[in-house]
């Protein structure tokens, strides 16, 4: 769903796609199983009031348009090839996600960006990691017609490939009232995604007043993720919205790994300012360069939108691995260090990142509260992928700064010397532990 | 289909046609002439513009009857960036202010072209003391463009500017830029209600930098500084457009916070004469724009925190920002830039580090608010 850029890097993708995750075949597309099936709403944690917000007035929910939403989502016949459907990408028995770092398409092309899950993203105010689609309609044209997803060359050729078989004439007759049209695949398939709830986990019956619902160690770990772990300021949490996202955009230094993300972004800024405009200048830019790390400023054109990216929900965390929009997080020990030091300093980085101070103890405690986040029906396989996880992450640690994190040392560029951020005091009692019980 | 929302790349297309429907009516030499001067307005200022279709700045690229009529045709427009209020604390207690600062400092480096000189808009320090002073004065030093320094009351009242006089020189002063006289004034002179309470230098420094106590005086540029400020423009013809920094806004704005100038109506005569004056003032940390008379005000972005708008007196210009997002350090601070115009006008730029950048146009000043209304700096919307 997310992908966008022609890209080159094949060879190296695939390195390290099987290097970080070794366990993960590369063909995906099971087919419909039971993980697939239109979702409860008498779930714990269900916000039926946001529900009913989200569900557009010029497409409701109804049993048939979801069954063809479903059918057209396993479509083959949607791409190129004949061989991508959006399940290609978007497995159900990984969460929806296809477990790579970034999403492959026709004939083995790979993306840029990690793919997002179908898992409530019925409730996402934009979609896409930058956000530049607003609806679940919207963004079905996206994937169908990107050369490197499902490749079709016009949204034409997509509706002639499902007219050339007279079952789905007959669905779109009997559900839309007329012949099959692309507006019309874009409301079966977003109807069917919008099946796709993602609550019930033990944190929700925890919240919904079942104390022995999740660990000691969750509990912990919530009590820092609102406190020191500071996850609250964008991945708020309340019975309304109970998503933990902001549904904003943030810089949090992760395009910021690559050394050339600062050149890239004075470079953009450049074009911008000396084209007085030049909206189609950067877009050319972002197809024929390696800018996708630029993120939501390739849509805004804002200076304080580089390098952001949309907050994702953290929901069913482990089956969706691996983490970020370049999927270059293997784990979420590897995710909660990155924060831990700061991010990885950037002129464009978000003010809300900085230092934490988190020990080894407190990480492990919120990877149990995130562990905790899982939906009933993943509960096996994210028990797996956390034994997985939690092994790896008592020996590798790439992310792992202590000295940053504690602040004792300043940050790079810029930063560094005279002027490097100092950390939490860690003499301090964790605020996340004060006027708590 | 019908979207509920609209995208940012629907209004955007949206925006675009309509901008280009107007254009429609021009014919094309005139056109052409637009997109010309516009795009070299922008390449001169590396101007990053509200939305990148806009055609903008397109006034300031035609040479205009008025910078004709003040005698400065054929004068250069030039630019200088400002960062103001950094409240610096030593590092051991406060490391964010540190950030604020250096990603100010960033920031102007980081233009192309660089701007002919940076103001520093005062309250370099939180407490006056000489270790915040240094601080702030090794992290100036990093930038590439000379720096002209302002005073603030938080820099002054430990031990009354010994120490900031000491390192950067008095604290009143004027010079000539490319036709603009430039004065920097020392606004927050208060009266002495120290000695008689026999307060520690300490003492006075927390009452100054409070809110809301009775104790402190109002600031004030005083007698002697007025009358400096007489002498100096007496040599300066009344056509010469006249830049004032000031630490606090040379206006009464609110009285409990000191977003004021006791003696504002005194400095404002001495002003009166000339046709162009812009203050540009900090100390109100917020995005700030007042016209009185023939003055333009503008108030300058903190790097530290923003402050909320006072219960009453904001000028009725200033077209608001909406609260900060509390746990965003950076999000309603910012550094910013003026462009002096040829005509001797100042357009001002907010660079609003984590919203889009907002301009605020002289015309819309001058005009009392007719022409050019600069946008809310709202949070993107989806």
């Amino acid at each position: 769903m997310a992908l966008r850029f022609a890209n080159s890097r094949l060879f190296f993708i695939l390195v390290a796609a099987s290097a970080v995750v070794a366990s993960v075949s590369l063909t995906t597309a099971q087919g419909p199983g039971p993980l697939a099936d239109p979702k409860s709403e008498n779930q714990a944690g269900f916000p039926s009031t946001l529900y009913s917000w989200v569900i557009p007035p010029d497409n409701l929910q109804t049993p048939a348009k979801i069954a063809l939403g479903k059918a057209l989502f396993f479509e083959d016949g949607l791409s190129a090839d004949g061989k991508v459907s959006c399940d290609h990408c978007h497995a159900p028995d990984k969460g929806f996600t296809d477990q790579l770092p970034t999403s492959m398409g026709i004939h083995a092309q790979f993306g840029q960006r990690n793919a997002p899950s179908i898992l409530n993203a019925l409730f996402n105010v934009t979609q896409f990691w930058d956000g530049r689609s607003p609806t679940l309609e919207a963004q079905i044209e996206g994937p169908v017609t990107n050369p490197v997803e499902m490749g079709m060359k016009s949204t034409d050729d997509a509706v002639a490939a499902i007219k050339a078989t007279p079952e789905y004439r007959k669905q779109f007759q009997e559900v839309f009232g007329h012949d099959v049209n692309f507006p019309d695949i874009e409301r079966a398939i977003a109807a069917y995604e919008r099946t796709q709830l993602a609550f019930d986990s033990p944190f929700d019956k925890f919240m919904a007043g079942d104390q022995g619902a999740i660990s000691d160690s969750a509990k912990r770990g919530w009590s820092i993720f609102n406190g020191k772990g500071r996850c609250t300021s964008c991945h708020g949490w309340n019975p309304t919205q109970p998503l933990f996202t902001d549904q904003k955009f943030h810089n949090i230094g992760v395009s910021a790994h690559n050394a050339n993300f600062v050149p890239l972004a004075r470079k953009a800024l450049d074009v911008l300012g000396k084209t007085g405009g030049g909206s189609e200048a950067i877009d050319k830019l972002a197809i024929g360069s390696d800018m996708s790390g630029l993120g939501r400023f390739l849509v805004t054109k804002q200076p304080h939108d580089i390098g952001g990216f949309r907050t994702m929900s953290l929901r069913n965390l482990l089956v969706t691995q691996p983490y970020f929009h370049d999927g270059s997080q293997a784990t979420l020990w590897d995710t909660i260090d990155h924060y831990n030091k700061g991010g990885v300093q950037n002129p464009y980085l978000d003010g809300g990142i900085v230092p934490l101070g988190l020990t080894e103890s407190e990480e492990d405690d919120l990877v149990a509260f995130l562990a905790s986040l899982t939906s009933p029906e993943y509960a096996d396989a994210a028990k797996q992928e956390y034994d997985l996880q939690f092994k790896r992450s008592r020996t590798e640690r790439p992310q792992r700064d202590a000295a940053a994190a504690n602040g004792d040392k300043g940050r790079g560029p810029g930063l560094a010397g005279p002027f490097g951020d100092i950390g939490p005091a860690q003499s301090q009692e964790n605020p996340a532990l004060l006027g708590g019980d | 289909m019908a979207a509920r929302h609209k995208s940012v790349e629907t209004k955007y297309m949206e925006d675009r046609d309509a901008v280009l429907r107007g254009l429609r009516g021009l014919d094309r030499r005139t056109f052409l002439k637009v997109l010309a001067a516009s795009a070299g307005a922008v390449m001169a200022r590396s101007l990053i513009p509200p939305h990148t279709f806009q055609l903008v700045e397109v006034a300031d690229a035609a040479p205009d009857k008025a910078a004709e009529a003040t005698g400065m045709a054929g004068q250069p427009p030039f630019t200088f960036a400002y960062i103001s209020d950094t409240h610096l604390y030593p590092r051991t207690v406060n490391q964010r202010f540190v950030r604020g600062a250096v990603k100010a400092v960033e920031d102007v480096n980081a233009l192309d072209p660089q701007p002919d000189f940076v103001l520093f808009g005062g309250d370099l320090a939180q407490l006056g003391r000489r270790e915040e002073l240094d601080l702030g004065r090794q992290i100036l030093a990093e930038l590439k463009a000379p720096v002209k320094m302002m005073v603030g009351e938080h820099d002054w009242f430990y031990d009354l500017g010994d120490t900031w006089q000491e390192m950067f020189g008095p604290p009143n002063y004027s010079f000539d830029w490319k036709g603009v006289h430039v004065v920097v004034l020392m606004s927050v002179h208060e009266k002495d209600f120290w000695t008689a309470r026999k307060m520690t230098p300490a003492e006075r420094m927390q009452t100054v930098a409070g809110l809301d106590n009775g104790i402190q005086s109002r600031f004030e540029v005083g007698d002697d500084e007025r009358k400096w400020l007489s002498d100096d423009l007496a040599k300066v013809p009344h056509t010469t457009p006249i830049l004032v920094f000031s630490h606090s806004p040379l206006y009464k704005y609110y009285r409990n916070w000191n977003f004021w100038t006791e003696d504002a109506e005194q400095v404002q005569a001495i002003l009166k004469p000339y046709k162009h004056v812009t203050v540009i003032h900090g100390h109100t940390h917020q995005m700030l724009y007042n016209q009185i008379g023939n003055i333009s005000f503008y108030g300058m972005l903190s790097t530290a925190w923003p402050w909320p708008y006072a219960p009453t007196g904001l000028p009725p210009l200033t077209v608001q920002m909406n609260r900060a997002d509390p746990f965003d350090q950076f999000d309603g601070l910012g550094d910013g830039r003026v462009n002096v115009r040829p005509d001797g006008l100042a357009d001002k730029i907010y660079s609003l580090w984590d919203r889009n950048p907002v301009t605020v146009k002289a015309d819309y000043l001058v005009s009392h608010g007719k022409v050019a209304r600069p946008p809310a700096p709202q949070f993107a919307s989806y």
